[in-house]
């Protein structure tokens, strides 16, 4: 039972511009945003212009041409708002952490202790890193279709991501969490890839039983629940969150995990009920973690109260909501507050960071920023044509949305704390590249999508799924 | 498919809603309440990145600013910590903010409404904010004087400008250095402070200010005073002085100092009872005139009045609902009489200043960062607490106890020295408190000065009496 696609071959027929044009200025605009950023925040600690300062707008700027040409090359027909948001997203994510470094070194300056390294570095080579995947992806993957094929292989390598943490030599703790992976001095977080392939995996699964899975068997209250023997895919993402939990600590990305399953079971059925069921075992489940986990209770503890806990395991909350409220309205002004008096301020609370130095004002537009990146997400999944890309791009989109609201979420103090990146602006490497890969789809599949059919052909390629008639 | 991506698209407007309402809420709302949490260090932090404007004795900033270029931009210094720490008080990022420090936040840190102006000019050019100047009226030679003459003791001194009530000395001993308490180095601090405070001698205590004692017979100027306003004595009246006076309702006799009595007949003037203190005389003085009319004479001279000078002073007690025995003992500033080194130079220079009481102050000037003076303290009179006349007749009584009484040590040669000693007891076995108050030149008044030293034991003409001279000498200028 497919739904009728929004946009019609006649539509398409049409000679579509390519805006390329568009995202090219774009492009530009978020570049000197990125700039201007950059420059305050050196005038605003009182530096000068940051360590590496031309460099990295030489190196950003090449990194956005060369994304652009390669879009413009490979995916000419792809949306054209969603790279210059991630592009504009990264350069301010850099330019905090640039201001974060000067904090870090102001301090070591005044403690007499070595000069700490900068993150701001490794942050650039990674997101050269991220921007050349973004443009591999679009080389490799020519039509997001033939993904389709990979469905098990991608649950396999996504649950091998997942465990790689666990492996003996390899696997890394840091903070209590088990997320990482260490080869020699590199540290990745494997959960990050994973995140991409089992979106994959979930998408090509359901083009083929969600028809069976949206059968109902029984209302309850006007709610359509699913017959018990379909639930075993969602039962089987259930253990795997709890599981992840369990094993690796990873409150944040557990919780993402499940909600991206439930999110596309439903975009795939149409059935409310999946919503329903998804939350009810969600709640059983968060009950599960409290009462097994201490470190889950301690946290639900500092979330109610944090200000019991100001001193210690509160510390870093109650510092994020003092930045925040020092931000106000206008924000200090870029390197001006005190951002670093929050831990992990570069990576987990870059979101307090910029709360506190661009305000209330500022951190709106950042989330205005993701809620452009989403919304763009998900028209590409409404207009796309393929039932498996639809899942794709939905899924892909819903965990850019999770991962902001989860983390903004638990910076505000809205939910409680689980350590999780903020999409292109934390620092951090495995985050940042897999963000660009999403990209990378994400503008594949609206290339796809917006692609006029070729020259003669009248017909739309077939997409390689089972149509099952209205 | 289309209605459950347009729910989910919905969905994720709802989270972006729910974040950004709940930051407005924070960033808003529980902004003040945050910024003003007693663990924010942000606060501290902001505050230590202004520039914050000095404290000035004369021309000398004793507390000001100074660059570190560290994470806290200033770091605050006083030239001469423990000599001006109970005006000036510490900033410490820790235990926050005392003294002119504390109640002249506002200026110093340029925040007040007179330095709305200069803030403006300063953010038009750009630079950072400064804040204001805080003159203060000590008298940095009398303030020097004061402590030195009670070092290794216990005690307090305040001068006063009869004219006009401003503070020209207040010292205390044992004090502290507020340099240790607001420095960046926030262990340091906690020390510090952990050691003062475990001091029984409390030296954070703002003894001038707030450390009462009974003040003996210094109070027998008040007493003198209430006698002569009631019109049934002159300085001249002639009053009982025993060697023995047997307190009323009870079989305790009060002695004199002496021993023996005040005159050979058992009788004395007024004047000649102030002069060689004679208790019994007093006490029978206190029963004579009774407690209520001492109590008002005692308000008029600012007892029962918590003076803020601008940090609060503690008032000066005369104890209520007496018998006729407690009544003897008030008379001779014993019983529940309590004064501090403030009350007593308020009492004095109420004298000095033909009977009218000001309101003491320290703060004389505020000024811009640029030193444009922007408000200067006018001096206000609190009351009249006696008439020119009884002044006059006191003043007189006094300069004889400082030339043939009991305060000779008080005398300055070619100046004519009003004054009075006190020596109060403390119960059983605990040393005597020492005063000696005086004001100079007797007949126009430039220095009124408190000197009260606790449990020092000994007399106030040889222990406090050289401080006080020390201290009008230098006002003085010999």
């Amino acid at each position: 039972m497919m739904s009728a696609p929004t946009a019609s071959p006649s539509e398409i027929e049409a000679t579509q511009p390519t805006r390329r044009n568009q995202e090219l200025g774009l492009l530009i605009f978020a570049w000197f945003v990125g700039t201007a950023a950059l420059a305050i925040v050196g005038v605003g600690t009182g530096e000068g212009l940051p360590d590496r300062f031309w460099l990295t707008l030489g190196v950003t700027a090449g990194a956005g041409l060369i994304a652009h040409g390669v879009v413009r090359a490979l995916a000419p027909y792809a949306e054209p708002i969603m790279l210059p948001t991630a592009f504009l997203l990264n350069l301010l994510g850099l330019a905090m952490i640039y201001r974060l470094d000067i904090a870090a070194s102001q301090r070591a300056v005044e403690n007499g202790s070595p000069e700490p390294t900068p993150e701001s570095l490794g942050q650039l080579t990674w997101t050269i890193v991220g921007i050349g995947l973004l443009c591999v992806i679009l080389l490799i993957v020519r039509d997001h279709r033939k993904l389709q094929r990979y469905t098990y292989i991608s649950l396999l390598l996504g649950v091998l991501l997942l465990l790689m943490p666990l492996f003996p030599i390899i696997g890394h703790t840091v903070n209590g969490a088990t997320l990482w992976i260490k080869i020699g001095p590199f540290t990745y977080q494997p959960g990050e890839l994973a995140k991409i392939v089992l979106t994959i995996f979930m998408a090509g699964y359901l083009v083929i039983h969600r028809d069976s899975l949206a059968n109902v068997r029984r209302k309850v209250l006007g709610i359509s629940l699913p017959r018990l023997r379909d639930t075993g895919p969602l039962l089987g993402a259930w253990v795997l969150a709890l599981a992840i939990m369990a094993f690796e600590q990873d409150l944040g990305t557990a919780v993402i995990f499940f909600g991206l399953f439930v999110a596309m079971v439903y975009v795939a059925t149409q059935r409310f009920g999946w919503v329903v069921l998804g939350a009810g075992m969600f709640l059983v489940g968060a009950t599960l973690l409290y009462l097994t986990f201490d470190h889950v209770r301690v946290r639900v503890e500092i979330w109610l109260d944090p200000f019991q806990y100001a001193n210690d395991s509160g510390f870093q909350i109650v510092q994020s909501l003092y930045g925040l409220a020092n931000g106000g309205m206008f924000g200090t002004g870029l390197g001006q507050g005190y951002p670093q008096l929050v831990p992990f301020a570069s990576s987990d609370f870059i979101l307090a960071a910029f709360g506190e130095e661009l305000g209330l004002t500022g951190i709106m537009a950042l989330l205005l920023l993701y809620g452009i990146l989403v919304q763009r997400g998900l028209r590409t999944a409404l207009s796309c044509r393929d039932v498996f890309g639809r899942l794709l791009a939905s899924g892909l989109s819903v965990v850019f949305a999770l991962q902001v609201f989860v983390v903004a979420g638990g910076v505000t103090k809205l939910i409680p704390m689980t350590g999780l990146t903020t999409p292109f602006l934390s620092a951090g490497g495995s985050a940042l590249i897999a963000n660009w890969i999403m990209i990378g789809l994400l503008l594949r599949i609206s290339d796809i999508t917006r692609r006029p059919p070729p020259a003669g052909s009248r017909e739309l390629t077939p997409p390689p799924q089972k149509v099952t008639p209205s | 498919m289309s209605k459950a991506l347009t729910r989910v698209a919905g969905a994720c407007a709802i989270l972006l809603i729910a974040v950004i309402a709940n930051l407005t809420y924070i960033q808003i709302f529980k902004a003040d309440e945050y910024r003003s949490a007693s663990g924010n260090a942000r606060s501290i932090l902001q505050e230590y990145s202004r520039d914050r404007g000095p404290i000035l004795v004369g021309r000398e900033a004793v507390a000001k600013s100074i660059e570190t270029g560290g994470d806290l931009k200033y770091l605050r210094r006083y030239s001469n910590g423990p000599l001006f720490a109970p005006a000036t008080g510490f900033y410490s990022l820790v235990y926050g903010a005392t003294g002119i420090e504390r109640t002249e936040n506002s200026v110093l840190a340029g925040t007040d409404d007179r330095l709305l102006f200069d803030r403006l000019q300063q953010l038009i050019a750009g630079r950072d904010p400064k804040g204001g100047l805080v003159s203060l009226g000590l008298d940095a030679g009398a303030q020097k004087a004061a402590f030195e003459g009670l070092a290794g003791r216990k005690g307090a001194v305040v001068a006063l400008e009869p004219r006009t009530g401003k503070i020209l000395a207040m010292a205390q001993s044992p004090s502290f250095d507020p340099n240790k308490l607001s420095s960046n180095d926030s262990e340091e601090i906690q020390r510090y402070y952990k050691e003062l405070t475990s001091n029984p001698e409390e030296p954070l205590l703002n003894r001038p200010l707030a450390s009462s004692s009974p003040p003996g017979s210094t109070f027998k100027i008040v007493v003198a005073a209430t006698a002569l306003e009631s019109g049934q004595f002159t300085p001249q009246s002639v009053i009982p002085g025993p060697a023995r006076y047997t307190l009323p309702g009870t079989t305790t006799q009060l002695r004199n100092a002496s021993g023996t009595a005040c005159g050979p007949s058992g009788e004395v003037t007024l004047t000649e009872a102030l002069v060689v203190s004679c208790n019994t005389a007093f006490a029978w003085l206190a029963n004579q005139l009774g407690d209520d009319a001492i109590r008002a004479q005692a308000e008029r001279f600012g007892f029962g009045t918590s003076f803020e000078v601008p940090m609060p002073a503690a008032a000066g007690r005369y104890p209520t609902d007496l018998d006729d025995a407690q009544t003897a003992l008030s008379g001779i500033g014993q019983f529940d009489v309590r004064a501090t080194a403030l009350n007593m130079a308020q009492v004095v220079a109420g004298v000095a200043q033909a009977g009218a009481v000001m309101y003491p102050y320290l703060v004389t000037e505020i000024s811009s960062p640029e030193k444009t003076v922007l408000d200067t303290t006018a001096p206000e009179t609190f009351g009249q607490a006696v008439t020119a006349t009884t002044a006059q007749q006191l003043t007189e009584m006094m300069v004889q106890v400082v030339d043939r009484g009991t305060g000779s040590n008080g005398s300055i040669s070619g100046v004519r020295v009003a004054g009075k000693t006190g020596t109060a007891e403390n119960g059983e076995n605990q040393p005597n408190t020492v005063w000696f108050t005086s004001f100079a030149p007797a007949a126009s008044p430039e220095v009124a000065v408190a000197v009260v030293l606790e449990k020092s034991g000994g007399s106030g003409n040889a222990l406090a009496a050289p401080i006080a001279r020390a201290v009008m000498e230098s006002v003085l200028g010999r």
